[in-house]
């Protein structure tokens, strides 16, 4: 019988363990920065501050901060934050005592500026996100944040739409730009379990040897902390997650959850169980707008590959338009669209309006 | 009147179709083509259609008896900022096709005779020639506060000389929507899709206005440039009507104009989905013959 507790590989800790001695997995929150998605970018300076207070005390070792879809998103195709993302990080920075603040990057979207900015407000790990084909176009920002002395970490986003081996080659671009760590992301929370366990494997065969493997988790279809835990064994040693899963679509590994997992396994991630509830049910939850949930919008999301991130932005278009929300999402994953093209979501719904008219004409001639 | 003449260099995907576009000029002759790998098959149909052609790179054309008229620099940035300053020595007109920015940015049916005079001129970016003449456009009928583009590309049109430097390109066409949009402030966003078939260039523009803005002066307007873009770029085409939206909290209190346009490529040497390469090459020949008739 398998041993469910055995780890392939445990954290490295070539960055830095302290103060927290020895960790087997290096766990990141994204409520700050996924959650920023389901928040519509409308995070408030206390709530950024209080959610980094109960998170820092609680023991997770890493925060990320920034406009859903990094720096310089604050946009009309993705929505404009309430609160500037480079004040986020520096309230972040500001207030945690032990947690390291990370911040994410879309080449196409931010720039080598906004990474200088972001260090210069107190971010000290780089994440840089590409789709998971393109990872070339991130090579001058991992040049950069090397030279600035940043961490780095890269994504490789809708990691379900591509084999393996060819994400493993795509990693290889990212190390060898100078990224410590890269992470199968599974944007559109599609990947089922050993298809996880695959992709992480692969990376590990690839890069282990000069670089940590990460997993970023969506729950379209239930599977966060399932897929997460058969990462970990599969040798992923920075894991990603948001309390009370907030974050886009049906939301991130509920990062909780798999705290108390890795309890049970006997998995050191230096986070403390009792107070990491707390602080979701006293702090996480008054700052979500709903719940995260499964419901007929997000399942399709998963059922059809799609970027989570569309989930809001596909809502408003199918409201303005008076289409179906479900059916715009699955017109996106039949164009293949990728993160960053939530304006074709606009002109799927007026697609849609146009067949609809169509339709009713049709029917009263 | 003669043809004036000129060298192409960079014999990548965007010179090889710049070199077809040229070789139906009326006005200009394509006489060189330059690059600096022995092996490229850019060099060798420029052979074919009877150019001179070099891998001896640009050292080797300023040598020559006989320098052209015109050069198309279709390299990367890097190597146009270098070489720019070179070509104005030598007296010979610069046509950019990077996004160096060396020289002021022309989008044809924006500023097409503007700089006919200036010695080098720049073509900002692919999406920028996409993108550009609608906010210009918008602005004709409304101040715009604020606008964004978004450009959508196949990943098989996007050379490594975008890959490498992203950043330019969204730099150089947010600039260029202010300097020449017209928009107070200006935000660019490129997305490469990899998906089978290659999805052909898509591209939408976000433009914040006032609230009282004339809204049939604007659709108008961009209808009205959409025409003038295909006469060089006959795939131009608005894929919806421009979609105007009240003011709310989400748009900050401004009317939002949305005007999503789709850009067929002619197929020169590119496939037609390679709209983006398209419209950067039949604008700079636009361009070209703009300064040939200047310099006639």
């Amino acid at each position: 019988m398998t041993d469910i507790n055995a780890l392939t590989r445990t954290w490295s800790g070539t960055h830095g363990t302290e103060p927290w001695g020895a960790l087997d997995l290096r766990l990141t929150d994204t409520c700050l920065r996924d959650g920023s998605h389901h928040k519509r970018h409308q995070f408030t300076a206390q709530e950024c501050h209080d959610i980094v207070e109960a998170l820092d005390a609680s023991g997770v070792p890493v925060i990320e901060v920034t406009h859903g879809d990094g720096l310089g998103g604050s946009s009309f195709n993705y929505g404009f934050s309430r609160t500037w993302e480079q004040e986020l990080i520096r309230i972040a920075a500001e207030t945690a005592k032990r947690a390291k603040i990370a911040f994410l990057m879309l080449p196409g979207v931010g720039t080598k500026d906004d990474i200088r900015a972001a260090q210069e407000n107190g971010g000290q790990i780089c994440r840089i996100a590409t789709h998971c084909t393109e990872a070339d176009v991130s090579i001058q920002h991992f040049g950069l944040a090397r030279e600035l002395g940043l961490e780095t970490v890269g994504f490789l986003m809708m990691s379900h739409t591509q084999p393996p081996e060819v994400l493993a080659k795509q990693a290889r671009i990212m190390v060898d730009a100078g990224c410590q760590c890269v992470y199968v992301v599974d944007s559109a929370g599609a990947l089922i379990m050993e298809q996880t366990a695959d992709r992480v494997a692969a990376l590990v065969a690839e890069i282990g040897d000069v670089a940590d493997v990460g997993f970023h988790g969506h729950e379209n279809l239930g599977l966060g902390v399932a897929n997460t835990i058969i990462a970990a064994r599969a040798g992923a040693t920075q894991i990603d997650g948001s309390v009370r899963r907030f974050g886009a679509g049906a939301g991130n590994t509920p990062l909780e959850a798999f705290i108390g997992v890795c309890d049970k396994l006997g998995w050191e991630t230096g986070v403390d169980f009792l107070q990491i509830v707390d602080a979701s049910e006293d702090v996480i939850k008054p700052a979500m707008p709903e719940e995260c949930q499964l419901d007929r919008m997000t399942l399709m999301m998963g059922y059809a590959g799609v970027y989570s991130s569309f989930l809001k932005h596909a809502g408003n278009a199918a409201d303005r338009y008076g289409v179906s929300g479900a059916k715009i999402l699955l017109e996106a994953g039949r164009r293949k669209l990728i993160g960053g093209q939530e304006d074709q979501l606009i002109d799927i719904a007026l697609m849609l309006k146009a067949d609809q008219e169509k339709e009713a004409a049709n029917s009263t001639a | 009147m003669s043809k004036k003449t000129a060298a192409i260099v960079g014999p990548g995907n965007i010179g090889t179709d710049l070199m077809y576009k040229l070789l139906r000029s009326e006005l200009i002759e394509p006489r060189w083509m330059i690059g600096v790998d022995p092996s490229s098959e850019g060099l060798r149909l420029a052979t074919g259609e009877g150019l001179e052609a070099s891998h001896e790179g640009v050292d080797w054309l300023l040598k020559q008896d006989e320098l052209p008229d015109l050069i198309f620099e279709a390299t990367s940035a890097y190597v146009h900022r270098e070489y720019a300053p070179r070509y104005e020595e030598a007296g010979i007109r610069a046509v950019d096709l990077t996004p160096a920015a060396v020289g002021p940015a022309v989008i044809p049916p924006v500023n097409g005779e503007e700089h006919v005079g200036a010695m080098n001129v720049n073509m900002i970016t692919c999406g920028g020639q996409a993108t550009i003449p609608m906010v210009a456009a918008v602005s004709r009928a409304a101040t715009v506060s604020y606008a964004e583009i978004v450009a959508s590309v196949s990943s098989v049109s996007a050379g490594p000389g975008t890959r490498a430097n992203i950043d330019e390109f969204t730099r150089t066409t947010a600039a260029g929507v202010q300097s020449i949009g017209g928009a107070q402030q200006g935000k660019a966003i490129i997305i490469l899709n990899p998906a089978e078939p290659p999805m052909i260039m898509r591209d939408t523009i976000f433009c914040a206005v006032p609230p009282d803005a004339d809204r049939d002066a604007i659709v108008a307007s961009v209808v009205a440039m959409e025409k003038a873009v295909q006469e060089y770029v006959p795939g131009y085409r608005l894929l919806q009507e421009p979609q105007i939206d009240d003011p709310s909290p989400a748009t900050r209190g401004q009317t939002k104009v949305s005007i999503f346009v789709e850009v067929e490529g002619a197929g020169d040497y590119l496939p037609p989905y390679s709209g983006n390469l398209d419209i950067m090459t039949a604008a700079a020949t636009q361009v070209g013959e703009n300064i040939a008739r200047a310099i006639a």
